[in-house]
Order: structure tokens, then C-alpha cells, then sequence
């Protein structure tokens, strides 16, 4: 059952949320222990927030518009009393004392978490296993990686753990793990959801979004994330376009891109090509007009990002210093506990990135890295308004190829190729989403990232569906 | 550069030596709340009743800028005539324990306000590079040990002050001695609470000082300097730089040479210590906030600023100078605006009475609570019977004081008290009477030198006094008995 289904179902009293919560659960400790989704499942709060929920309904209420949905949450969100890990051993034992906004939004709609998902350490990776808690398995071929950051939430909703999930997405780390689980998986625009708690990984990249199975669910899930928040002062005021009454609109007519440098990038395997061409044919054969498009800057993008953010990750992740909170580790003076602390609490790429960063904004550096890295992302964003005058979307592969084999990608440049198709929507702060379609040669599951101007996501979710109906 | 005018204040420093000073104010703004989430801004509470997960820099924590904070900075821009741009908030890395996010979010290249001036009272115009607006650190501290971060058995924090919104005042390295440093202070605290934008108490640290301070030889380029810490009230930056002047000379006449570094002031010793060599320039790794957007003032909203201020104390020291036809430096003019009693003393000089001694009063006998709420017009008559002969100098203090208390009217309170000042035929009489009951002194007075007339004036105005029942006027007595000895 969709998220849709479950809660027009829960709603008109056809079914409990109870129900729906406890076959969900037995799903997961089916297979859980096999593909690690989650860090923590707690069923117990699950199920008393679905008798609650059933309660409401059998009261005459309306517990709102995902009335007893069951959603796993990036353990990256902050939810008041549950551990948020972040995968990383330096948040030990932390619980925050307040929920994200999203986690607000998300109960005030009637949804129900059914836990915390896995993720690379500080949602740094792209294949989950980065995480200090081991990595998570793909649904398809457990010998996968279900990609990254944000692979547990997509495992979730792959493994029909639950119908909808939130992942946080980078440069790449809600729609890369969508695209190698086979799922829909969409980053907003910059603004368009609140960050607030949300854990900071890069703060002018970051953007929460919805894993679902469905387009639909997707859009539904963004409709109750989304809009302005006054506690994230990034966020965006303008009024929010309602998503799911457009969905059937179709694409007659719209004009969209092939961003010829995306889909000649370095890495991007035949087989995945093959499918983006097919996506195109399909989005022809429903009337739209689809032409190659060049948008030159976004070559540079791998290498801003790579400066970008690491170095606002540098200062984010300063407070986690054994003073407060988390991890500590002992010793004769602060500076060493600092250290210590820091050494001990921290995996390997993260540290790694720290450095990065903490190099790239270090004086008589500056100019040359970050401030470049800055003047790059004008010109990305530049480029891409160019695009925008001429095509209402623009799509390309979402990855370079489908899952890869557990421990393929040791080397971190290898790794960090994988986002070289969604790291400029990050940059832009445009929206962009990955819809699954079809397979490759390996059968695994191939998806097709669909981009648009900021605050269009109306525009962006209609070709999604558009896709999506192609496949069915 | 080097500085065309040579030290006023070069009487502590030996001859040929001058020394140049820049400050750093810190000021707490007087806003309700934090600059960044809704926790009040409020001193002396429990440790950590004051605070949230901004605050306490939880993860997933954002920063909300406070609109107050931003319209006082703004306001203590125009106040100090400085230019007020589009800015941009920055973080300022470093780790610390009172830093909760191991960063503190302040202004860098692009600060919210920009090159203006303060007037000293005493003339001087000392610039203004800029006022920018920050985020305080909490506070440590120190249980056991030597109660230093190094040595202590433990530290606490206590993150209250954690977020406050502060303003960083920089000057230029304008001034020239600690008396103008010292009025720089005063001054500047005078436009804060004015203008409402802190209450400045030095000693609560709503108000932090920081001296920079370096010697030179005059006419020579300016040395290094050392940036001095701590001082808790204005006598202590006058007292800090006087001796930071002369210890960097002790240094350079022994052949030796100053260090470029932070030093502490011991209030107890009156002397500095080395704090921290800054052996480089300390890296920051400052970078814009991505969490806040750029705050970009239109016209409009400056006007607005600029059509609220208060009349700022040197215009108000220039209208009471110029209404007593006295300098802007007279004790009295600079008293009265301190005390917010200038439109008080205008009022009586604009009434009739005597300026010289409405500003007597203000400076010497007003330095009570509830002087501000003195009727000027009675203020004016208690001085109209003062220089009418009506009261003596003494009697008209303590009238004043009891107009101060009760609010009553000069007249009514001189009748209740029996001040009624002796006519000069009364006075005559008495001193007559005196002169004739003492003929042995009175010959003494007449023809002795200074030293027994001087002893002897004390005699008779002691009778004087005593015969008038403490009514005569001292002044007007000498005068008498001067005229009568043919003085």
C-alpha cells in the first residue's frame, strides 16, 4: 500500500494505524538484521503514536493528511528523547532535547516514526558505509551498497520498512541512494524545507527531502515538510504551491533539457545512459520537447563542492568537543581532551573532510579555495538560469552507474565521482529529484534525475509522474 | 603614520616620550532577548536558566536574528556618525569551553556600521573604524587549583550569557593620554545611555574595555603595542595605560624591546601581566554565516533611526555652554549633562538666575537622587534669593536639599528654618558690638601681619556667627570687617 492509500485508509477508519504499524514492524524484523536500515526502531513509541492516531479518528477527528503512515528518519534528525547519532561514535549517548521542524510537521500530519535510519558518519558519503554503526545492505543484492548519504532511509522505503522516509541531501544524498534502491527520492529547493535541527553537515547546501515509492507519496510527503519556518532563517516565505493537485497535468508542451555535460561525464556507464535516453524518448512520446542542452559550469562542480563543504563542515562540526555533550575522552588539559575527544569520536572521512575544509578557509588560502569555490557557484548558477530561459526542466542520470559491490570504492576520489550528476542542484539550490526508471544490465535499478528552476518543484514532480507513468 | 600633536598628558610620561592609545569597546545591548533565539538577555540569574538549544549551540540548532539588536547597533551607528551599509554576519573560529559552537558569530569585512567619530568634551575628535554586532561567549568558571583554565581542578559553564547580543565599539589610535582615554570611556558610555542602547555598567561587564597602547619617541614612528584586558571601571583604564606607557619605556631605555601581546590588568598590584604572545596573527578561519542572510538597511529605514535619536550629550553640553556662556568643559556644564540635570540648569538660566551659580549647584550640591525631578522655577528662585542677599551660600544648600526631598518652594522652606539673612544694618550692629567687646583683638587684626590676621579673621566670624544665630553672610561679614579695619 502506498502512503496515499494507508492514510485515506486510517482516515475513513478502513483500517487502524495500529495495524498498518505492527505488519510494517514484522517487515523489519524480517529482514532488518540483514540490510541495517535503521540505527534504532522504536516500536514501542510507534505503536503507542498509532493507538493515539486511532484514537483521534475513532473520536471523529482527522489526525491529518498522513494519518498512521509509518516514516523512518535520517539519524540526523532531531527528535526530543531518541538518540541522534548521525552514525558517529562523538554523539554517544546524546538525546536532543527538541524535535526538528520537519519531525513537528510530520506529527501535526498524523505520520509515524518508526525510527532512526543509518547514514554515512555526518551524512558524509555516498555509500552508507561510512557509518560508525556499519553500513546498510541494498534491498536489491545485499552484497550492494544502497549508496549515500542517506542509504538507511532509502533501504527503508525499498524494503517497504516503511512507505516514506527523510533523508538529507548534500550534494547528492537523498536522490543517489533513491536512484541505487530504486525508489523516488527528491531534495527541495534550498529554503523550501526548514533546516531547523536538521545536524549540520553544510549549511548552504543542505536540504531535507522525501524517500517514497510513488511519485505521489513523494509529493504528498513534501506538501507537509515544506514552507517557511521562521526559525531557519534561510528559509523561504513565499507561499507554497500545492504539488499534488498538478501531478495528472502532464507534460505537453514543457521543454526539457539533456544536459549534455552530465550525461558525457566522467564515469557514467553505457547502461545508465542508455536508460536517461530512454527517459527522454518517453517524456517526447508525452508531448514534450526535449533537446540537448549545454551547461557548461557544471563541470566545475565536483571541485567547488569539494571546498564548499568541507569547509563550512570544518566549522559545523567544531562544537563536537567533549565539553557538552556526546563523547569524551578525558585528559590533563582541554586542548588535549579536545583532541582526544575529537581522534577518538570521529571516522576517517570525516576527519578527512575537516582537514579539507579547515585548509580551504585557513589565511593567504582563502582566496584561492573558498573564495573561488564561491565564484564557481555563481557561474554554475549563472549557466543554469541561461538553461532555464530556455527549458522548464533539464534531466540527466542520477549516478554514474547502479549500485557497486560493499568495498568497491575504497579510493575517496572514486567515491566522490558518484555525485557528480547532483552536486550542481546543490549548488544552484535548485530543486532536483531522481525517479526510478528501469534497470541496467546488471538488473538493478537505474534512476533519472529530473531538475528544475528554483521554487518549481510543480513543474519538476509533473515529469516525475509523467516518468513514472512511462514505466508502468 | 605618526602623530602631529604632542602628548597632552606628557607629565606621567618622561620628556620626549608620548604614547598612543585605540580602544575596543564591548557593549551588551539592552535588548530583551538573545541575539539569536528567545532566551532573555538577563544578568545575575541561575546558571543556565537562560538557555535553549541555540544557545547551548545543539546540534541541529539554527540562529533567528533578533530585530532589536540589530535597530540598537543601527542606532548606535548614526550616534557615533558612522555609515550604516548592507552587512554580513561571519563566523570566527576557535576553540574555546565558553564558546558552546566552538565559533562565534560576529561581523567581518562587511560590519554594520562603518567609519564615524566621537567628540571628546575636552575638544579632541577620535575616530570611529567601526561598530559591529556579535554574539557573547558564556562564562567559565574555575573551581580549585589556581582558579586558571590551566590549573584548576575543574571548570563550569555557565552559558547565560551565551548569545547576548554585544556591539564591538573600535576606535582609531586616536588618543594620546589615559585622560582622554578616560573620556573616550565616559563619553562613549554617556551616547550608550542615551541613545538606549546599553545600560554600560562596567563593573556588571555590560561595558568591557580593552586598551591598545604602544610609546614612541615624539616625532618617531609609533611602537608596538600590547592590547591590555580587564579593566573593570574607568579608573582602571586610566591606571592600566599610565603604567603600560611607562613599562613599555622602562623597556626601550634598557635597550630591550616590547612584545606584541595580550596583558592582563591586575587591579590589585596596579601593574599588567602577559596574558598570551600573539607570535602571529591569530587564524580565524572567519567565513560568511551561511545560517543568517545579509542585512541590507534601505534609506528608509536609517531616516527612521536618525528621526528617533535623542539629542546626544555634546549637543546637549554645547546648548547649556552656550545658554551659561560658560566653555562645553566647564565642570558644571559636563556635570549637569551627565546627570541628565542640563535642562534643569537651562531652564533656570533661561528663567533669570544667576548661570555661575545655577551650575554651582549642579555641579556640587545635585549629585543626589531624585535631583531630576526639581521644579526648575523653584530651582530658579532659591538662586534668585541667593544673589539677592535673601540666603547665605550655606543656607541655600540646605534649602536646596530639602527642595530636593520634599519638592517644597525655597521661600516656604527658608521661612520654616528661619533663614532670614541679616541686612547689612543688622550685620553693621553686630559687628560694632564685637569690635567694641574686643578691642585687644580688634588691634591685633588691624595691625598684625597675614598670619594673625588670618587667625584673627577666624575669631570674629566665629562671634558673628554666633550673635546671627548662623545667619550672616560669611561674605559679606569678611567684607565688613575689612572695611571697617581700612583693609
Amino acid at each position: 500500500m502506498s502512503a496515499l492509500e494507508i492514510a485515506a485508509a486510517v482516515r475513513g477508519g478502513e483500517r487502524t494505524a495500529r495495524a498498518v504499524m505492527e505488519e510494517h514492524l514484522s517487515l523489519i524484523g524480517a529482514r532488518e538484521a540483514e540490510l541495517h536500515a535503521f540505527n534504532l526502531v522504536t516500536s514501542e513509541q510507534a505503536l503507542a503514536a498509532a493507538d493515539a492516531v486511532d484514537a483521534r479518528v475513532a473520536a471523529g477527528d482527522d489526525p491529518g493528511p498522513l494519518a498512521g503512515v509509518p516514516i523512518a528518519l535520517k539519524d540526523n534528525l532531531c527528535t526530543t528523547g531518541i538518540p541522534t547519532t548521525c552514525s558517529s561514535k562523538i554523539l554517544a549517548g546524546w538525546k536532543p532535547p527538541y524535535d526538528a521542524t520537519v519531525v513537528e510537521r510530520l506529527t501535526a500530519a498524523g505520520a509515524i516514526s518508526v525510527g532512526k535510519t543509518n547514514l554515512d558518519e555526518f551524512a558524509m558519503g555516498s555509500s552508507t558505509e561510512n557509518s560508525a554503526f556499519g553500513p546498510s545492505k541494498n534491498p536489491h543484492d545485499i552484497t550492494k551498497v544502497p549508496g549515500g548519504s542517506s542509504g538507511g532511509s532509502a533501504v527503508a522505503v525499498a524494503a517497504g520498512f516503511a512507505p516514506l522516509a527523510l533523508g538529507s541531501d548534500t550534494g547528492g544524498s537523498i536522490r543517489q541512494p533513491a536512484a541505487l534502491c530504486g525508489v523516488v527520492g527528491v531534495k527541495p529547493t534550498y529554503g523550501r524545507v526548514s533546516r531547523y535541527g536538521l545536524v549540520a553537515f553544510a549549511s548552504s547546501l543542505d536540504q531535507i527531502g522525501p524517500f517514497a515509492t510513488t511519485v505521489a507519496d513523494a509529493a504528498a510527503l513534501y506538501e507537509v515538510i515544506a514552507g517557511h519556518d521562521p526559525r531557519d532563517s534561510t528559509s523561504i516565505p513565499e507561499a507554497l504551491p500545492p504539488v499534488l493537485p498538478r501531478l495528472g497535468d502532464g507534460v505537453a508542451g514543457l521543454r526539457v533539457g539533456l544536459v549534455t555535460e552530465l550525461c558525457q561525464a566522467e564515469g557514467i556507464a553505457p547502461d545508465v545512459a542508455a536508460r536517461v535516453a530512454a527517459a527522454a524518448e518517453a517524456l517526447s512520446e508525452a508531448g514534450a520537447k526535449v533537446e540537448e542542452v549545454s551547461v557548461p559550469a557544471v563541470i566545475y562542480g565536483l571541485s567547488a563542492y569539494y571546498l564548499i563543504a568541507p569547509a563550512e563542515a570544518s566549522s559545523n562540526l567544531a562544537r563536537y568537543d567533549g565539553v557538552r555533550y556526546g563523547l569524551r575522552v578525558d585528559a590533563p588539559t582541554t586542548a588535549e581532551m579536545y583532541d582526544r575527544t575529537r581522534t577518538a569520536g570521529f571516522g576517517p572521512e570525516v576527519l578527512r573532510r575537516i582537514m579539507l575544509g579547515t585548509y580551504a578557509l585557513s589565511a593567504g588560502y582563502y582566496d584561492a579555495y573558498y573564495g573561488k569555490a564561491q565564484k564557481v557557484r555563481t557561474l554554475i548558477i549563472r549557466d543554469f538560469q541561461a538553461a532555464y530561459e530556455r527549458f522548464d526542466v533539464l534531466i540527466s542520470p542520477t549516478a554514474p552507474t547502479t549500485a557497486f559491490a560493499l568495498g568497491a570504492k575504497a579510493d575517496p576520489l572514486a567515491m566522490y565521482l558518484n555525485d557528480i550528476c547532483t552536486i550542481p542542484s546543490n549548488l544552484a539550490g535548485h530543486p532536483a529529484m531522481s525517479v526510478p526508471f528501469g534497470s541496467g544490465d546488471d538488473g538493478l535499478p537505474v534512476g533519472v534525475q529530473i531538475m528544475a528552476n528554483a521554487l518549481d518543484e510543480v513543474t519538476m514532480f509533473q515529469v516525475a509522474a509523467t516518468l513514472e507513468g512511462a514505466m508502468a | 603614520m605618526t602623530p602631529s600633536t604632542p602628548s597632552p598628558n606628557a607629565s606621567v610620561l618622561p620628556e620626549g616620550w608620548g604614547m598612543v592609545i585605540g580602544l575596543e569597546v564591548h557593549c551588551e545591548l539592552a535588548t530583551a532577548t538573545k541575539l539569536f533565539c528567545c532566551c532573555p538577555n538577563h544578568f545575575g540569574d541561575q546558571p543556565n536558566a537562560n538557555t535553549c538549544p541555540t544557545c547551548l549551540g545543539l546540534p541541529g540548532s539554527l540562529p533567528m536574528l533578533n530585530e532589536q539588536a540589530v535597530e540598537l547597533a543601527m542606532r548606535l551607528g548614526r550616534a557615533l556618525n558612522c555609515d550604516v551599509k548592507r552587512s554580513v554576519f561571519s563566523r570566527k573560529n576557535y576553540f574555546y569551553p565558553d564558546q558552546p559552537k566552538d565559533y562565534q558569530v560576529t561581523q567581518y569585512d562587511l560590519p554594520t556600521n562603518l567609519g564615524g567619530h566621537l567628540d571628546l568634551p575636552s575638544g579632541p575628535r577620535i575616530g570611529i573604524t567601526r561598530a559591529h554586532i556579535e554574539e557573547d561567549t558564556g562564562k567559565l568558571n574555575h573551581v580549585g587549583g589556581g582558579g586558571r583554565i590551566h590549573d584548576a581542578e575543574h571548570s563550569l559553564v555557565d552559558y547565560n550569557r551565551s548569545g547576548v547580543p554585544l556591539v564591538e565599539i573600535v576606535s582609531e589610535a586616536d588618543m594620546r593620554s589615559s585622560e582622554q582615554a578616560k573620556e573616550y570611556a565616559n563619553e562613549l558610555r554617556a551616547i550608550l545611555l542615551a541613545t538606549g542602547v546599553s545600560d554600560a555598567k562596567m563593573e556588571e561587564g555590560s561595558m568591557r574595555v580593552d586598551a591598545n597602547v604602544s610609546v614612541h619617541h615624539l616625532g618617531e614612528p609609533w611602537g608596538t603595542r600590547c592590547e591590555i584586558k580587564n579593566l573593570n571601571s574607568v579608573r582602571s583604564l586610566g591606571r592600566a595605560i599610565d603604567h603600560e606607557a611607562l613599562r613599555q619605556i622602562d623597556l626601550l631605555t634598557n635597550g630591550e624591546t616590547v612584545r606584541q601581546e595580550t596583558r592582563h590588568w591586575d587591579e590589585a598590584s596596579g601593574r599588567t601581566g602577559t596574558l598570551r604572545v600573539k607570535e602571529d596573527a591569530d587564524d580565524y578561519r572567519y567565513f560568511p554565516e551561511p545560517d543568517l542572510v545579509p542585512l541590507e538597511p534601505s534609506a528608509a529605514d536609517i531616516a527612521r533611526i536618525d528621526a528617533a535619536l535623542p539629542v546626544l550629550p555634546g549637543a546637549r553640553r554645547a546648548a547649556l555652554a552656550e545658554a551659561a556662556g560658560v566653555p562645553a568643559t566647564a565642570g558644571g556644564v559636563v556635570m549637569a549633562v551627565e546627570r541628565g540635570l542640563d535642562h534643569l540648569a537651562r531652564a533656570a538660566i533661561g528663567g533669570g538666575a544667576d548661570a555661575g551659580r545655577v551650575l554651582t549647584h549642579v555641579e556640587h550640591n545635585l549629585a543626589v537622587d531624585g535631583a531630576e525631578t526639581l521644579s526648575p522655577e523653584r530651582f530658579g528662585d532659591l538662586v534668585k534669593m541667593e544673589t539677592g542677599g535673601e540666603l547665605t551660600a550655606t543656607q541655600a544648600k540646605t534649602v536646596l536639599a530639602e527642595m530636593v526631598a520634599t519638592g517644597g518652594a525655597p521661600a516656604e522652606i527658608a521661612q520654616a528654618r528661619g533663614f532670614e539673612a541679616l541686612d547689612s544694618s543688622a550685620l553693621e550692629g553686630i559687628i560694632d558690638g564685637l569690635i567694641a567687646a574686643h578691642g585687644e583683638e580688634w588691634e591685633q587684626f588691624r595691625s598684625g601681619d597675614d598670619k594673625a590676621r588670618g587667625k584673627l579673621s577666624g575669631f570674629f566670624m566665629g562671634k558673628v556667627m554666633q550673635a546671627s544665630s548662623g545667619q550672616a553672610d560669611g561674605k559679606a561679614a569678611t567684607a565688613l570687617l575689612r572695611r571697617k579695619a581700612g583693609l
